[in-house]
C-alpha cells in the first residue's frame, strides 16, 4: 500500500498539451475518482501513473519514490482496463496467473493467489474457462482478479463498468467498493460517470480543460463546488443558473438582483464582491419547491413535466426567457402550459463571480464534512 | 431466378475458364490425347499415371571372376550393365524401359533405384523440396519483418513501400533481372561477393551449375514474395488489440514473453492462411524455371508445372501433362486438409 502524488504534472502529443499542470495527493490507502467530459485526459493522466505514457513534465512520486522513468512493472501498480485486455486465448485461471508465471513464481504460491482471488471474486467455477465462454460482468471480475493476483499498492481502473449494462454497473460498483474495503490499497478509478464518482470516493478529482478543477470529498463538491464547470459537472439534472447583479453587499451577505427574482440576500462571503459586479446564481433543481414556500419565487410556464413517481421534474420558462429546472413532489398536479411558480431558498443558493469562480457559502450543510461511509 | 440470371453470366465465365479445364484435365489424363495428331484419342486407363509414377528396385551382385575374386576396374568393383535388365529382360518385365534415378553402394552390391519416368521423378522432389525450404523460410522471414514494420516511427510506411515493391513487379520481369545478378561473369552477385571478401572469391554461374541453380531459384522466390506474406502478417499483428500488450507490459512481460504469450497466439489464423498460400504458391513453381534455367542444368530445377507444361505443349502429350497436373491437384489437395486438420481449433 502506498501514497501518490503528482506534482505538477504535464502531457503533450506533439504539440497539444492535454494536461496542463494536475497536482495531486493521494493518501495511504484513499479511494479516488478521476472524472471529466469525454476527451479531457483521464485516461492519459491514469496511464502515467501506470507507466504506459510517457510524463511530458512534472514529477509522479508513488510509496515516496519518484516513480516517472521507472517501468511500469516496476511501480507498484495493477491496472484494469476498460476493454478488460484479457488474453483470448488463456482460460482464466492462466489469465489471473500470467504475471506470476512469467516471474517465474513456484507453482504452489501461483495456485495459492490466483485461488484466493478466485474466491474474493467468486470466480471458482469458471478457472477453466476462456474469456469468450464469460458474460461481460465475469470478464470484468476476471480482469479485477488479474489486478489483485499482483498484489499491487496502487491499483488503477479505466472505465472498468462502462461496458457493463446498468443493472450489472451497479454490482460491480458495490462489488469495487467492498474489494476497497477488504484490502484497503489505494486506488485510483477514472470514469465520466458522476453516479459512480459520487458513490466510490473519499476523494474526486474534476478534470476539465487539462486542470483538476477542483479536489474534494463527494459532499464537498456537491455543496461547494469550486467554480461553474464543477457545479455544472456534479449534480442531475444540471444546476440552474440564472444571471445576476450584485446590488448590495453587507455584513450580512450579498444581495443580488434580476428580473425574474427581484432583489434576494443571500448568505454569501460579501469579500469578493462588490456592487455593480456581474455574477451568476446557481441552485439545484432538487433544492427547487413548488409555490410560493421558500425565499425566492419564480414564475413562468411549463414547458415540460416528467413524472418519475416518487418525484416530478418541471422545467419552467419565465417571461424574460430564463429557464428552470426543478425537482418537485412526485403527487404534485401540475401540467403543460400551466403557469407556476418555483421557489427556493436563499441559503440553498450559490454564486459564482464573472470569471465563474464560486464565493464562498456560509450556509453549508453540516454532511459535508462526512466522509464515506459514515 | 431473377438472381441466379443476374449471377448467369460470371457462372458461366466461372464454368468455361475453372471448373471445365478441370474437368476436362481430369477426363484427358485417362487418354491418349495429343495436342495435333491425325490418330483418334482412346482411353488407356491408368497407363498415362503407370508411366509416371513407376518406380523398382534393383540390386546387383559385383561380378566375379572364375575364382570368385572380384573383377576389379581401377581398383573398384564392377557390376552387370543395367540395360540387360531394363531392356526386355524376361525376368524383370516390372523393370521394363526403367532408368537409373538414384544409385548407392551397400556392402559389395549396387543398389538401383530405378524410375519409369525420370525426369518427372526430379521435378517431384524438386517441388517437394522447394516448398519445404520456401513455406517455413519465407513465412518466418515474412514474419520478422512484419514486426519490424509494424513500430510506430516516422517513415516506417517507406520500409513497408520497399518491402512490397518486388510483389508487384511481374515475376516474369524478376526473374530476368535475377538472371543478371545471378550472371556468372559480371553479375551482380559475384561482383559483390568479390568486393566484400577483396577480389579473394572466384565468380560462380549461379544458374548454369547443378548444385547452385535450385539455391539460387529458392533464394530469389523467397525475396520476391516475402513482402506479400509480410502484408499478411502486418495485417494479422494490427488486429491484436494495444491493450493486451499494456497488459502485459504492466505484468513485466520480456519481449520474447510477449511474442510468445500475445502476439503468436493472436496471429494464429493468418499463420494457416500464410502458411497454405505458400504451399500452393510454391507448389505453382513455373515462371521461375521458365525464365532462368528451363530446368537445367541437367533437370536440376524442374518442376512439377514446369514439366506439365513442358508435356503438353513442347512435346505436345496432352494426356501426360493432364495427369501431372491431375497428380499436383491430389497433391496439394491432400496438404490442405493435412494442414487443415493440424491447425484445426481445439476446443
Ligand atoms: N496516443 C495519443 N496520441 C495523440 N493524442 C492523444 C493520445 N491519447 C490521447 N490523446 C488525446 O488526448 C485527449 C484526451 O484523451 P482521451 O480521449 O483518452 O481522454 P479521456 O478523458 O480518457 O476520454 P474518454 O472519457 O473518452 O475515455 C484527446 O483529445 C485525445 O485526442
Ligand atoms: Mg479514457
Amino acid at each position: 500500500m502506498a501514497s501518490l502524488s503528482m506534482k505538477s504534472v504535464r502531457k503533450s502529443y506533439g504539440a497539444v498539451e492535454v494536461i496542463k499542470g494536475v497536482d495531486l495527493d493521494i493518501a495511504d490507502g484513499e479511494f479516488v475518482v478521476v472524472v471529466g467530459p469525454s476527451g479531457c485526459g483521464k485516461s492519459p493522466l491514469l496511464r502515467m501513473v501506470a507507466g504506459l505514457e510517457e510524463i511530458t513534465a512534472g514529477t509522479m512520486e508513488i510509496g515516496g519514490r519518484v516513480v516517472n522513468d521507472l517501468e511500469p512493472k516496476d511501480r507498484g501498480i495493477a491496472m484494469v482496463f476498460q476493454s478488460y485486455a484479457l488474453y483470448p486465448h488463456k482460460t482464466v485461471y492462466d489469465n489471473m496467473a500470467f504475471g506470476l508465471h512469467i516471474a517465474k513464481a513456484p507453482k504452489a504460491e501461483v495456485d495459492a493467489k490466483v485461488k484466493k482471488a478466485a474466491e474474493i471474486l467468486k470466480l471458482e467455477p469458471y478457472l477453466d474457462r476462456l474469456p469468450k465462454q464469460l458474460s461481460g460482468g465475469q470478464r470484468q471480475r476476471v480482469a479485477i482478479g488479474r489486478a489483485i493476483v499482483r498484489n499491487p499498492e496502487v491499483f488503477l481502473f479505466d472505465e472498468p463498468l462502462s461496458n457493463l449494462d446498468a443493472a450489472l454497473r451497479v454490482n460491480t460498483r458495490a462489488e469495487i467498493a467492498k474489494l476497497h474495503r477488504d484490502l484497503g490499497a489505494t486506488m485510483i478509478y477514472v470514469t465520466h460517470d458522476q453516479v459512480e464518482a459520487m458513490t466510490l470516493a473519499d476523494k474526486i478529482v474534476v478534470l476539465e480543460g487539462g486542470y483538476a478543477q477542483q479536489i474534494g470529498t463527494p459532499m464537498e463538491l456537491y455543496h461547494t463546488p469550486a467554480n461553474l464547470f464543477v457545479a455544472g459537472f456534479i449534480g442531475s439534472p444540471k444546476m440552474n443558473y440564472i444571471e445576476v447583479t450584485v446590488a448590495e453587499v453587507s455584513a450580512d451577505g450579498v444581495k443580488v438582483a434580476a428580473p425574474d427574482i427581484g432583489e434576494a440576500l443571500l448568505p454569501i462571503d460579501p469579500d469578493k464582491a462588490a456592487v455593480g459586479d456581474r455574477a451568476t446564481l446557481g441552485i439545484r433543481p432538487e433544492d427547487m419547491r413548488h409555490g410560493k414556500t421558500d425565499g425566492i419565487t419564480v414564475s413562468g410556464r411549463v414547458e415540460l413535466v416528467e413524472r418519475l413517481g416518487h418525484e416530478t421534474l418541471v422545467e419552467i420558462t419565465t417571461t424574460n426567457g430564463l429557464d428552470l429546472k426543478g425537482i418537485i413532489d412526485g403527487t404534485t398536479l401540475i401540467s403543460l402550459g400551466d403557469t407556476t411558480d418555483l421557489s427556493f431558498a436563499a441559503a440553498s443558493c450559490h454564486l459564482f463571480d464573472s470569471a465563474g469562480k464560486a464565493l464562498t457559502r456560509r450556509e453549508v450543510p453540516e454532511v459535508v464534512r462526512a466522509r464515506r461511509g459514515t | 431466378m431473377a438472381g441466379w440470371l443476374m449471377a448467369g453470366p460470371s457462372l458461366a465465365i466461372l464454368a468455361i475458364f475453372l471448373i471445365l479445364p478441370f474437368f476436362l484435365a481430369f477426363g484427358l489424363s485417362f487418354t491418349n490425347q495429343r495436342l495435333i495428331s491425325p490418330n483418334p484419342t482412346e482411353y488407356v486407363g491408368m497407363r498415362n499415371f503407370e508411366s509416371l509414377l513407376g518406380v523398382g528396385t534393383l540390386t546387383l551382385e559385383p561380378l566375379r571372376g572364375e575364382n570368385g575374386d572380384l573383377i576389379l576396374e581401377d581398383g573398384a568393383p564392377t557390376y552387370p550393365r543395367l540395360r540387360g535388365y531394363t531392356r526386355n529382360n524376361p525376368d524383370y518385365p516390372h523393370l521394363n524401359g526403367m532408368r537409373e534415378w538414384i544409385s548407392w553402394t551397400w556392402g559389395e552390391n549396387r543398389v538401383y533405384v530405378l524410375a519409369s519416368d525420370v525426369v518427372f521423378m526430379r521435378a517431384l522432389v524438386n517441388t517437394f523440396m522447394f516448398v519445404l525450404i520456401v513455406a517455413p523460410l519465407q513465412g518466418a522471414l515474412a514474419l520478422g519483418l512484419a514486426l519490424l514494420v509494424n513500430q510506430k516511427l516516422k517513415g516506417i510506411n517507406a520500409f513497408r513501400a520497399i518491402f512490397f515493391m518486388p510483389v508487384v513487379v511481374s515475376m516474369v520481369v524478376v526473374a530476368l533481372l535475377w538472371r543478371f545478378i545471378y550472371d556468372g561473369q559480371n553479375g551482380l552477385l559475384n561482383t559483390l561477393l568479390a568486393f566484400l571478401t577483396f577480389g579473394g572469391f572466384k565468380p560462380v554461374d549461379w544458374l548454369g551449375n547443378t548444385s547452385t541453380a535450385f539455391g539460387a531459384m529458392i533464394a530469389m522466390s523467397i525475396w520476391q514474395a516475402v513482402g506479400f506474406h509480410m502484408v499478411i502478417w502486418l495485417s494479422g499483428l494490427q488486429t491484436i488489440p494495444e491493450h493486451l500488450y499494456e497488459a502485459a507490459r504492466i505484468e513485466g512481460a520480456s519481449r520474447w514473453q510477449t511474442f510468445v504469450h500475445v502476439t503468436w497466439p493472436g496471429l494464429r489464423n493468418t499463420a494457416v492462411l500464410v502458411l497454405i498460400v505458400i504451399t500452393m504458391q510454391a507448389f505453382a513453381l513455373f515462371t521461375q524455371v521458365d525464365v532462368m534455367t528451363n530446368g537445367g542444368p541437367i533437370d536440376s530445377t524442374q518442376s512439377l508445372v514446369y514439366q506439365a507444361v513442358q508435356r503438353g505443349y513442347g512435346q505436345q502429350d496432352i494426356a501426360g501433362g493432364s495427369a501431372i497436373s491431375v497428380l499436383l491437384f491430389l497433391i496439394v489437395l491432400s496438404i490442405s486438409l493435412i494442414q487443415r486438420y493440424l491447425t484445426r481449433e481445439r476446443t
